[in-house]
């Protein structure tokens, strides 16, 4: 029995030694393999580049999601000539991680997914202003004052609706007060595209009676959802009769799913509806970046006509600058959208907003 | 010989923790104290009246009381079900014991963002608060089942035999005999629950619970503003600060290890009689739950949608990455956890002892992106060639699974007898044969399993392998947020599944490693067993 029981411990202890040193050998072997394949993420390939000789690649941080822009930011290696390395995240936690790494980050450009991390880092000090000459195809209102971020494509506020439930779908966002809608109307309280649509509302009609249509908007019974992909699921699952989301989410499911798998619709407001706002991506040159001059070429490749193609064809889109049109998708014109301008990439509006939610409990 | 000192009135007769063990248990503590001094730094930048700010708001105190409400009503789940379930599979003629016991500890495979996703889906109509309770019990009660399972086939049935005996009926036995056996697994495995309750995020965001971890990331999303989000991550860690000293206070006294003479007997199981059939019932009902609706979910989405053509080559390559960062980080945190656990269960009389198990535990409640935003906070400044590399991230790991590990080897040692080791060392043995030939041996089993549950936990983490990973370096769980962030659910499918099946195989080695205690008998008892065979063949 002891003789057993020791010869068992022995043996256990001896597999255990055995596990253990295969269990480091193929960390080490498989660190080793990972460590070979990192670097350059953007393509497979590394285009001939005259990045050694500037020290390092030219480091994207990129707050838009792989799926949508790993294409095109392969191109953007090939175009710019230099070796591309893409770290991606979403953009608030990248926003975040640069405001921590500050003047020691090896980050030269960073692609938002939205103006406000952009306005949070300018204001930081963390952005570098680009050359007037490269974001000059861009209206004034798609970027900073001091050109410290541009944007790079927009998008547009829309109602996604179930035409099983809804037979004409409102004409404007006060609509969705009415008893019709009680409960049946999805929304993505935390999403920052929602922060920027209440600003919109703000600065329409002023605090007292955004804060008004705010409250009845809760008193309505929202469902409310953690991000736009699970409002566009509510609203296509029937569960909800009206979503608030921004209009390339459906033309992604429909890419996903078919268009045949995709019951329900999108609805654009009129122009000078808060509910019809432009919301844009854009990007920014980090400051003291050693890879200043490819950062820019960077920028003026994310404005030039090859990528607002891509913009406007593969994820659906608007191109930020004049003359480029989708080959794929019904888009309304940009023109016929919206109806007045925010600054989106004022911190301080965005706060009264965040202010506004809270009172009302929409979080 | 060396001459032993008794410490501490009762405590146990114990040598001089080694000095050596000393500093590395120090160094430990101080690597999970990292965020602690980040998070210091950034609440207090602007000055202690925004502190007071955040502190005093009202929704802070209303979130402290989500917090703990949902902590504590996961932690109440997952001990009802942990115990029930780990006393079904040891103590009961439950048909199929054996397989139940594995599939009690495979829930840890699955991701809580998973579990979360494919129930607000299956479920949405589910209140906030009970689709988190739901989804994060399902996810964290092998938590308790294990350690309780493993206390349940070391402790000796026959005093549940003996209160029988002596006119308790069987639940009364339960409560008087069992239950007590249990306490202390049931409560280490009931502290873990509650810490990583508070920090998890994928659940509470999915089911928009407003809870820490949840305002904290709004935080960072809505206003870029870090320092009320410090703030919150500091009274996060008062919190676990006030937690964990009040789980060491029902751990109690009294010794845990057998070392009565004699075999253990063989437990003759406890007939279930007419509740066989609801005890099956109920242990398929928590498999179905757990287990059953997320694999369903990922088997829709994996039939489903036109984007499903996956890339064996990059799923192939995230598994390698996985598994290496993952097993890494068990490996590294493990040898850190060891001198940590062993001083806390040898020489837990002492007040610095103490200090260190408790540091290592008050980061653990802190949600990953704080921890990743305070290893980029420090790494940038003082480690740059290593920041962004592979040792960044395993420290990451580190940091923020550490208890894991220290809680499972503190609780093996303890088990495992000091008296054997004061027979090794009355027969001639220096400290470190002891600590090699006696204290390893016989704790192996459940360091073993303290690196896996690290393993796993490494697996399915999110947020700081997403700040902290090597530049073009993917894990499962990256892959995995890239495409449910696009909302390319079918594209996303295989990376779940390749990641559950993937966090399987440790769990597997968890369950598994508990029908094999059962060959072996109780470890203490063995390990005494080695010891006076070895004495015995001495000269």
């Amino acid at each position: 029995m002891t003789m057993n029981a020791h010869v068992s411990r022995r043996r256990a202890t001896a597999r255990l030694a055995a596990t253990a040193a295969a269990a480091g050998t193929a960390v080490l072997v498989l660190t080793a393999c990972g460590s070979g394949s990192s670097g350059s993420a953007a393509g497979s390939s590394t285009a001939g580049s005259s990045a050694a000789d500037q020290g390092g690649p030219l480091t994207i941080y990129s707050g838009r999601n792989e799926t949508l822009v790993g294409p095109l930011l392969a191109d953007l290696e090939e175009s710019v000539g230099t070796e591309v390395a893409v770290r991606y995240a979403s953009s608030s936690e990248l926003a975040a991680q640069l405001l921590e790494e500050g003047e020691q980050t090896e980050a030269d450009l960073f692609f938002s997914q939205d103006a406000g991390a952009l306005g949070a880092l300018a204001e930081a000090g963390l952005l570098t202003g680009l050359p007037e000459d490269a974001v000059s195809t861009v209206a004034a209102a798609y970027r900073d004052a001091d050109n410290r971020w541009v944007a790079t494509s927009a998008r547009a506020r829309v109602l996604a609706y179930d035409p099983d439930q809804v037979s004409t779908p409102p004409d404007s966002v006060d609509a969705l007060l009415e008893p019709a809608y009680a409960g049946k109307v999805a929304y993505a309280p935390t999403n920052a595209s929602f922060h920027a649509f209440v600003t919109a509302l703000r600065i329409d009609r002023g605090d007292e009676a955004a804060k008004t249509w705010l409250e009845r908007f809760a008193a309505n019974r929202p469902q409310a959802y953690e991000s736009n992909v699970l409002v566009l699921d509510a609203v296509d699952s029937g569960r909800a009769a009206i979503g608030l989301i921004n209009h390339y989410y459906w033309h992604q499911k429909v890419a996903e799913v078919g268009a045949d798998q995709v019951s329900a619709r999108l609805h654009y407001l009129p122009a000078g509806d808060p509910g019809a706002l432009v919301n844009v991506a854009g990007a920014g040159v980090i400051a003291g970046s050693e890879q200043e001059q490819a950062a820019v070429a960077a920028v003026r490749f994310l404005l030039g006509t090859r990528a607002q193609q891509y913009f406007a064809d593969e994820t659906a889109e608007y191109p930020i600058i004049s003359g480029v049109r989708t080959t794929k998708h019904d888009l309304q014109p940009l023109e016929q959208v919206q109806g007045f301008e925010v600054d989106l990439g004022r911190l301080d509006s965005l706060d009264k907003t965040l202010v506004m939610l809270d009172e009302v409990g929409i979080t | 010989m060396r001459s032993r000192q008794r410490r501490g009135g009762g405590e146990r007769a114990s040598p001089t923790a080694p000095t050596a063990w000393l500093a590395l248990a120090t160094l430990a503590a101080a690597v999970a104290l990292l965020p602690i001094a980040y998070l210091f730094v950034r609440a207090l930048e602007r000055g202690p009246g925004v502190v007071l700010d955040v502190v005093w708001r009202e929704r802070t105190v209303a979130l402290l009381l989500r917090s703990l409400a949902l902590g504590g009503a996961v932690t109440a789940v997952c001990l009802v079900l942990g115990i029930g379930l780990a006393y079904l599979t040891i103590r009961t003629d439950l048909p199929g014991r054996r397989a139940w016991t594995v599939i009690a500890v495979l829930p840890l495979a699955v991701p809580s963002y998973v579990a979360s996703y494919v129930w607000v889906s299956f479920a949405p109509g589910l209140p906030s608060f009970a689709g988190a309770v739901l989804v994060l019990s399902a996810c964290s009660y092998p938590y308790v089942f294990l350690p309780v399972a493993a206390a349940l086939r070391r402790a000796d049935s026959s005093t549940q035999d003996v209160a029988r005996s002596l006119g308790d009926g069987p639940w009364r036995a339960f409560a008087r005999v069992t239950l007590r056996q249990v306490r202390h697994a049931a409560g280490a495995g009931g502290l873990l629950v509650m810490l990583y309750v508070l920090s998890d995020f994928g659940a509470v965001a999915i089911w928009r619970f407003d809870a820490f971890t949840r305002v904290i990331h709004a935080s960072y999303r809505s206003s870029f503003d870090r320092t009320p989000a410090a703030v919150l991550g500091l009274l996060l860690v008062l919190l676990t600060i006030a937690i964990t000293l009040a789980e060491t206070r029902t751990r109690g006294r009294g010794e845990p290890a057998r070392v009565g003479s004699g075999a253990a007997a063989p437990a003759a199981p406890v007939p279930l009689g007419a509740w066989r059939v609801p005890a099956c019932l109920a242990a398929a009902g928590v498999a179905v739950v757990s287990l059953g609706v997320p694999a369903a979910g990922l088997l829709y989405w994996l039939a489903r949608g036109s984007s499903a053509g996956t890339d064996v080559d990059v799923l192939a390559a995230a598994v390698a990455t996985t598994l290496s960062v993952a097993v890494a980080g068990g490996i590294v945190t493990l040898a850190l956890a060891l001198p940590v656990g062993w001083l806390a269960a040898r020489h837990h009389g002492r007040a610095a002892v103490r200090f260190i198990e408790h540091a290592t535990y008050a980061g653990h409640a802190l949600p990953g992106v704080v921890v990743a935003l305070s290893l980029v906070f420090l790494g940038v400044r003082y480690a740059q060639p290593l920041y962004q590399r592979t040792p960044m991230l395993v420290l990451a790991y580190v940091v923020l699974f550490l208890p894991l590990a220290v809680g499972a080897v503190r609780a093996s040692v303890a088990q495992s007898s000091v008296r054997l080791e004061e027979v090794a060392r009355s027969l001639g043995r220096p400290p470190r044969r002891v600590m090699r030939e006696v204290t390893l041996p016989l704790a192996a089993p459940g360091v073993a399993a303290g690196a896996l549950l690290v393993v796993l936990a490494a697996m399915k983490e999110l947020p700081a392998t997403l700040l902290l990973h090597p530049t073009g370096m993917d894990t499962l769980a990256t892959r995995l947020w890239t495409f449910t962030d696009a909302g390319a659910h079918a594209a996303a499918a295989p990376y779940a599944a390749g990641l559950v099946l993937l966090a399987a195989v440790p769990a597997l080695l968890l369950g598994g490693a508990l029908p094999a205690a059962r060959g072996a008998r109780a470890p203490a008892r063995a390990g005494r067993a080695a010891v006076t065979e070895q004495e015995a063949m001495a000269p």
